[in-house]
């Protein structure tokens, strides 16, 4: 009896021996140790990831199918919350324009002048920290501070910015209260807050990346400044242009703090961006479910531009290593 | 295959001094220009703190004169001392700082423990897991905040900071991870396995061998943690609506919003909380700049 069953046991320790380093994927029973103590380290985010990124995404896939106002259980209602967001809601078509809008302008300007602010960081002036710091310091300001601090700088009346448009003859516009005029205003605080920010910390590194034997051969053959940049430095940084593009265009996607705090997404509704339709059905209508609808087509939205960047990105991304 | 330069007349005495001549002139203007350029660039970002600074320091009645005055007839420093009396400012600071503190150690102690399986184990799953993880930086975070509100509402933690810090105990999110997961790959492993030889286990290699050398990425970390966290406004204001619990941001946008309830504040007042806010992310910049600048250039161009 005790001899089978320590038999067993041997017969059980050496199937579970072999079985258990297949499982994990490595070969022998000693990487399967190796391996559970990877599992261990890596469970934290494991578990942030079910909880608090996948279970959510899957959950608010659901809640977007429902009514939900989390005071009673959710009700199923079929694709109302979709049909009433492309046909009934008012707001929805404009917001997302508006979106859309504001991340055209903002990427592509905010991309050129990140990397033009870098490429005159790159010229090896003197004192060149101290204006990088300088450039850098407008990033640092809390998005709150940053709307509280410009929707004093474009006072229509005592800002200094009327003020000096004033003393040079012209009339200064109503700027953040003006509904023609909200939207600009915005995406020039996004551009001052932006441009010396981590994306011209990223260009420049890129730019300082670029090898100086082919600068020197564009050079001796006789290439002008603009010929090197098209030809030698911005193949050579296009790979950073990438990933300041995708990024740029996800977080342009999202914009929300700036219009809340600056101008509510006023004056009627000039500022009114897709965010801001999400949290103010979600959080001051307690309409859960809509909101959750709201977001899934903003994850749409954002997965399929960033999907269609990536695949475009081949024709103009050069990797040297290659 | 240079061509020899046959640009230069044949019987010209001094080559030298020609070339000299001609490259101050040809880069005197350009050196002007670019000095000129970077100047003026620096007055366009500074200029708006110059402006904030001295609006915060005049009198009410000097707010509305026109043309403005640059400088206040005589700097009111109490402004600032009102804007503390006014509203529980060194409180919000407070709450900020709990959550700061509270979700940056997270974010460093669970990131870099992730990292560091990512970076030195093998295990099934693991390049999915990691692809997975970048794959999280493109999602927009509005699809996940209801359910994660609705989640901590069941469990009560409405009206207080817990939401704010607790999930950055769970990795601390996808851009830490890959950070330093970048940075222990470049640690030689020939560290690992002699530590292996003296008897070490995984837990103290990770602590006690390369956590140290890690020092620099784990800087960076916490700088960018601090300074998302200090910044993050959308979390609170979903969770907080008790005054007393409110952060620097959410605060701040309660003060602007004050006068609806008690004809305060003025612009300066808003100047001066504004300033007050945005100082501890500007001396935490100055203090760790070459850390954070590294780190930044680190995450964003090394694939």
């Amino acid at each position: 009896m005790a001899a089978s069953s320590s038999a067993q046991r041997a017969l059980k320790q050496r199937s579970a021996r072999s079985f258990l380093p297949k499982l994990l994927g490595v070969d022998t029973p000693l990487q399967a140790q190796t391996a559970l103590w990877g599992y261990l380290f890596v469970l934290p985010w494991l578990l942030g990831l079910i909880i608090f990124i996948v279970g959510p995404i899957l959950a608010s896939f659901y809640l977007s199918f429902t009514q939900y106002n989390i005071l009673t259980a959710p009700k199923f209602i079929g694709f109302a919350n979709y049909e009433h967001a492309f046909s009934a809601d008012t707001l929805f078509w404009p917001s997302l324009g508006r979106t859309f809008l504001y991340a055209l302008l903002v990427v592509p300007i905010g991309l050129v002048g990140s990397l033009g602010l870098a490429l005159l960081l790159n010229q090896r002036a003197r004192g060149t920290n101290i204006f990088r710091t300088l450039f850098f310091v407008p990033s640092l300001t809390p998005t709150v501070a940053l709307a509280l601090l410009w929707t004093w700088l474009f006072h229509p009346t005592v800002g200094p910015i009327n003020t000096m448009l004033v003393l040079i003859g012209l009339p200064g516009p109503g700027w953040l209260t003006s509904a023609q005029w909200a939207l600009p205003s915005l995406i020039i605080i996004a551009l001052w807050a932006g441009l010396g920010g981590s994306t011209m910390l990223i260009f420049l590194a890129g730019l300082q990346g670029v090898p100086q034997e082919l600068m020197d051969a564009a050079r001796i053959d006789g290439a002008a400044r603009w010929a090197k940049f098209r030809h030698v430095t911005f193949p050579m940084i296009s790979p950073t242009m990438l990933f300041n593009f995708v990024l740029g265009v996800i977080g342009a996607l999202q914009v929300f703090t700036l219009a809340f705090v600056a101008t509510s997404g006023g004056p009627s509704y000039a500022t009114w961006f897709f965010a801001l339709n999400i949290y103010n059905q979600a959080f001051q209508y307690l309409n859960m479910g809509y909101g959750a609808a709201l977001a899934w087509i903003l994850v749409v939205i954002v997965l399929s531009l960033t999907l269609i960047n990536l695949a475009l990105s081949r024709r103009w991304v050069y990797y040297a290593g290659d | 295959m240079a061509t020899p330069d046959v640009s230069v007349p044949i019987g010209r005495t001094t080559p030298v001094l020609d070339r000299a001549v001609a490259v101050r002139h040809r880069i005197l203007p350009t050196r002007a220009l670019l000095y000129l350029a970077l100047l003026v660039l620096s007055l366009v970002f500074f200029f708006p703190f110059f402006w904030t600074i001295a609006s915060s320091l005049k009198s009410t009645t000097e707010l509305f004169d026109f043309p403005p005055l640059v400088f206040p007839a005589a700097p009111q420093w109490s402004n600032y001392a009102t804007v503390l009396t006014t509203v529980p400012f060194l409180l919000w600071v407070k709450n900020s700082l709990v959550v700061v503190a509270l979700s940056t150690s997270g974010v460093v102690l669970s990131a870099s423990a992730v990292a560091y399986s990512f970076a030195r184990f093998r295990y099934r799953g693991r390049d999915t897991m990691f692809l997975v993880t970048l794959a999280t930086m493109m999602l927009p975070g509005q699809v996940t905040l209801i359910p994660q509100f609705i989640l901590f509402d069941k469990m009560g933690w409405v009206n207080t900071l817990n939401p704010l810090w607790v999930p950055a105990w769970f990795g601390g999110g996808a851009f830490f991870i890959f950070l330093l997961r970048q940075f222990f790959r470049s640690l030689p492993k020939e560290l690992d396995e002699a530590a292996r030889i003296d008897g070490a286990g995984y837990p103290r290699i990770f602590w006690s061998v390369l956590l140290p050398l890690c020092k620099p990425a784990l800087a960076t970390v916490m700088v960018i943690s601090f300074i998302s966290n200090w910044d993050n406004f959308l979390t609170p204001l979903i969770y907080l609506n008790n005054q007393n619990l409110f952060t620097v941001a959410l605060g701040l946008d309660y003060f602007q919003n004050f006068p609806q309830q008690a004809g305060m504040p003025m612009q300066n007042l808003l100047m001066a909380a504004s300033l007050m806010a945005v100082l501890p992310p500007m001396v935490l910049f100055f203090v760790s700049q070459r850390y954070f600048v590294q780190g930044i250039i680190l995450s964003g161009f090394k694939g």
